[in-house]
């Protein structure tokens, strides 16, 4: 799949794909989305570039191992659960604070957080495997 | 302020490393004062506990299911958590002398604090599933501390073993907490001991959590026949044998059998198998013991010993008892930590711990040769020591009439002689006698070897010495909190007249003869060991070697390797489970109405069976995964028409990743492009499909026919908005009200991609190892 036409457009096409993945993780809590179809679709964008240029450059661009990312992310959506603990609820209690940034109102809270966790384990998760499988001439 | 007692270790654990790069061994003192912090803080409560209150508290952390951040202290769990701490300080001290210059001394600190964390949990927390947890991570970070010599073959060996032997323990042990859980319907320590005795005792489950709790404290605390672990966890560097192998870590066995005491004690089973056990282990121990040269076997072999005392008495059933118990446990941690921190100096400073090649080194080590007889003193029980008090304890407790009485006391008292003549031996061999040339040239060791066990074993002469103002602190209310009920400890080091006096004297008689005989007993237990030839160790290989042998057996049958076997095996298997309760129950599903659909929606649905088709005819590989991807989109855009716009989002992206990810399996797999089934298989292979899709069909028809329950749905759109801020039902069910299996989910996603990771390195014929050597050097 090395033709020169898909070589030259995937990395804009991943670029927006994951531009368009992080649209979509964080509107998911009104809209259609959220992390788990954030992280699959920044997974797929992985997966075309990948293809397109070659594990290496993906690697590189990556910086982090994968399976590191997903580790992030496992460790992310414990720490959302977990912080309800210094407030005295429930384990896993969603909380919110709307702080108001340049006089726009922000509804930061634990579920956005949890849901950043799900995106980064489905990202990191997704794109080692499909790495490793597209690696197999390197070696 | 407990919250910081509890996370102080684990936070001291994370900086361990940076500290001792930075300052090399001086980070010993820096790490030292987590421990002497949360020592400093715990004994705050001394005075509270002395009058007799219990210390509750925390936080609910999952309410629906009573489970609890929360933490009790009386007089059991304080005085547990200031042995480990306290000791915890010095020994991270002697750590710093020990393994001074060691490569990877930040390591060991680290998991050195760790398990200081975990041990301190454990004693502390309230919550049965919290006990459990730190139980588990005592496991584990003493398999890191055992093995932290990983190059060496015995000592990944022992830590392997330790680790099976207590982590079954483990699980055994949280089955029974489970089923207490059950019986009572209290998940806390505090509210058993307290509430509910009455209620385990009478129950018809008594005796199945009786025994799973036993599985749980027996391999810990190294009971006989699962002994074995804990001489071969010698392999550990002293400072790791000094403090987890004798004077905190064997001991959670001691202290959940003390701590359930006032719930599952007083029964027949509890009075019989402790005893039995318990005294079976002491007189074992003892007797290997002798057998020993290795000056850290020797102990080792006293600790098991006198574990096996400890349980002995707790089951015993009486005040005096346990009182003897308490004692004798306090004095075990104060000696016995005092002298394995000997027996490493010794060997850190001469280059051998074999005691038939030690002599004379009184005038090259004074102060450890002095902390060295302290410390015996007070294990051979001579006043005015803190073991003796122990001592006297232990035979007023036992010494009764009747022949049940009349055994125990029998056991405790050659017990006690052997570990009084091995005591000595440990004690006195090195230091007395002709010098011996050593490898090394003996000298005394740095403040930080010997500032430990001197502190120690001048500790158990204070505690004897100030007995009164300790056993108010201390011993009272720890026997209050084992025993259910108000007691006072008074005995104190004046050596009074009586029968206690008089077998105290025995054995301390017994002891010097076993003293003198020593050298003859040890070639008449290594000759009846060797004719005895078999023993737990060998058991315990033996056993791993049929586990591996049976598993081998097992995945030769089940695990064919050929995947058209495996698939055929699971998709036969779906179809039996959709179809059999139907036919079983004669539940067919009513034939539908035949929907009125507008022409697109044909369109669609003509889209997904020409893909369907495509897939059945393709000539090649390739062309079936991308029509079966086509007939994925179809359903993708039903989903969406239907109003179901997240589904058909993730089954989109589901489609699209299966067939990149199929195609590059497809040819990674280097199979043969096309399909060279017989016509026979294809038969085969059709139906099972058919019945698959036939068995789905149906099976979704009938679920959607019975009456549809709305409670759930209702609630989420009535709260979806109003709790949690959001107004896509489908995200707020995942990431806030059913948060938990979501997290659970990801996890999963996070170790099947860790597996599929591992498949795929793995490659038939190729040294994957030695490859990664290669790449590494």
């Amino acid at each position: 799949m090395n033709t020169l036409i898909f070589r030259t457009v995937a990395p804009f096409l991943t670029s927006l794909m994951v531009l368009f993945s992080i649209f979509v993780l964080l509107r998911g809590h009104n809209e259609p989305g959220g992390g788990f179809i954030g992280g699959l679709i920044a997974a797929s964008a992985f997966a075309i570039y990948g293809i397109a240029c070659g594990v290496s450059p993906v690697r590189r661009a990556l910086y982090f191992h994968p399976m590191g990312i997903a580790g992030f992310g496992l460790f992310i959506a414990c720490v959302a659960g977990i912080m309800s603990i210094f407030v005295n609820v429930p384990f896993m209690t969603g909380l919110w604070v709307f702080p108001k940034v340049f006089g726009v109102e922000l509804a930061l809270s634990t579920p956005m957080l949890f849901d950043i966790g799900v995106y980064l384990v489905v990202v990191g998760a997704i794109t080692s495997i499909a790495l490793a499988l597209e690696e197999r001439e390197e070696d | 302020m407990m919250y910081v007692v509890f996370a102080l270790p684990f936070v001291a654990a994370l900086f361990a490393p940076f500290l001792a790069r930075a300052f090399k061994h001086h980070a010993a003192w820096l790490l030292a004062l987590a421990p002497a912090w949360n020592f400093w803080t715990l004994s705050q409560y001394l005075p509270e506990i002395a009058n007799g209150e219990r210390v509750t508290g925390g936080v609910q952390w999952i309410p629906a299911f009573s489970v609890n951040f929360s933490w009790f202290i009386d007089g059991l769990s304080l005085t547990f958590a200031l042995l480990i701490t306290g000791i915890g300080a010095l020994i991270v001290l002697y750590a710093g002398g020990y393994l001074k210059g060691h490569p990877h001394q930040g390591r060991f600190f680290a998991f050195i604090l760790m398990f200081m964390g975990a041990m301190q949990g454990l004693v502390l927390a309230d919550s049965f599933l919290m006990l459990f947890v730190f139980w588990e991570l005592t496991s584990i970070t003493s398999f890191l501390l055992i093995g932290f010599d990983h190059t060496r073959e015995a000592s990944r060996r022992a830590a392997l073993q330790a680790l099976v032997v207590t982590g079954l323990g483990g699980l055994s042990l949280l089955a029974g907490l489970i089923v207490v859980w059950n019986i009572t319907g209290v998940s806390e320590m505090s509210l058993l001991v307290l509430l509910a005795g009455d209620l385990v005792r009478e129950s018809p489950f008594y005796l199945a959590a009786f025994v799973l709790v036993l599985g749980g404290a027996f391999t810990k605390s190294a009971q006989f026949p699962l002994h074995f672990w804990l001489p071969n966890a010698m392999e550990a560097p002293t400072p790791v044998s000094a403090y987890l192998h004798s004077a905190t870590m064997v001991k959670a066995g001691v202290f959940l059998l003390m701590r359930l005491n006032p719930a599952f004690g007083e029964t027949v089973a509890w009075e019989t198998v402790l005893p039995l056990f318990g005294g079976a282990t002491l007189l074992v121990g003892a007797l290997l013991a002798v057998r020993q040269t290795d000056l850290k076997l020797m102990l080792a072999y006293t600790t098991v010993a006198s574990l096996g005392l400890l349980v002995m008495l707790t089951g015993f059933g009486n005040e005096k008892a346990i009182e003897a118990a308490v004692l004798y446990l306090v004095a075990h941690s104060m000696f016995k930590g005092a002298l394995f921190m000997v027996a490493g100096l010794i060997d850190h400073e001469s280059g051998t711990r074999d005691v038939t090649k030690l002599g004379g080194l009184r005038g090259a080590m004074p102060i450890t040769f002095a902390a060295a007889l302290l410390a015996a003193l007070s294990m051979g029980g001579l006043p005015p020591f803190f073991g003796f008090l122990a001592k006297e304890e232990i035979y007023l407790a036992v010494a009764k009439g009747d022949a049940w009485a009349l055994t125990v006391t029998a056991t405790a008292i050659a017990g006690n002689a052997l570990m009084f003549a091995i005591a000595f031996a440990v004690a006195l061999k090195p230091f007395l006698g002709p010098h011996v040339e050593t490898p090394k040239h003996a000298h005394e060791g740095p403040l930080l070897l010997w500032a430990g066990p001197l502190t120690l074993a001048l500790c158990g002469l204070a505690a004897a010495l100030f007995s009164q103002a300790f056993h108010h602190f201390v011993s009272s209310p720890m026997a209050s909190a084992v025993a259910g009920q108000t007691i006072s400890v008074t005995i104190s080091s004046v050596p009074h007249a009586g029968l206690a006096l008089w077998l105290s004297l025995a054995t301390v008689a017994l002891g010097i003869l076993l003293y003198l005989a020593l050298a003859s007993l040890r070639a008449r237990m290594a000759s009846l060991l060797a004719a005895l030839g078999w023993g737990p160790d060998r058991g315990f290989d033996q056993a791993i070697a049929g586990l591996i042998r049976l598993s081998v057996a097992i995945t030769r049958t089940v695990q064919n390797g050929r995947l058209e076997f495996y698939l055929t095996a699971t998709l036969a298997l779906i179809a039996v489970a959709l179809l059999a309760p139907m036919l079983a129950f004669g539940e067919w599903p009513a034939m539908p109405a035949f929907p009125e659909l507008r022409f697109y929606e044909w369109t669609i649905i003509a889209i997904a069976v020409a893909g369907l088709v495509a897939v059945v005819l393709a000539k090649n590989r390739l062309t079936a995964i991308v029509s079966l991807g086509i007939q994925g989109f179809a359903v993708a855009l039903i989903f969406m028409l239907m109003g179901a716009p997240d589904l058909s989002f993730t089954q989109f992206m589901v489609e699209t990743l299966s067939v990149v990810i199929l195609a590059l399996v497809m040819t990674r797999l280097r199979l043969s492009p096309s399909d060279h089934r017989g016509a026979g298989q294809v038969v085969i292979d059709g139906a099972i499909a058919a019945a698959c899709g036939i068995g789905f069909g149906t099976y979704l028809l009938r679920v959607t026919q019975s009456p549809f329950d709305a409670t759930l749905s209702e609630f989420f759109n009535t709260y979806s908005y109003v709790i949690a801020h959001g107004r896509n039902i489908v995200n707020v069910i995942i990431v806030d009200f059913r948060g938990v299996d979501t997290l659970g989910e990801i996890a999963v996603v996070m170790a099947a991609g860790l597996a599929i990771l591992a498949l795929i390195r793995v490659r038939p014929g190729v040294k994957w190892l030695a490859k990664t050597r290669e790449e590494t050097s």
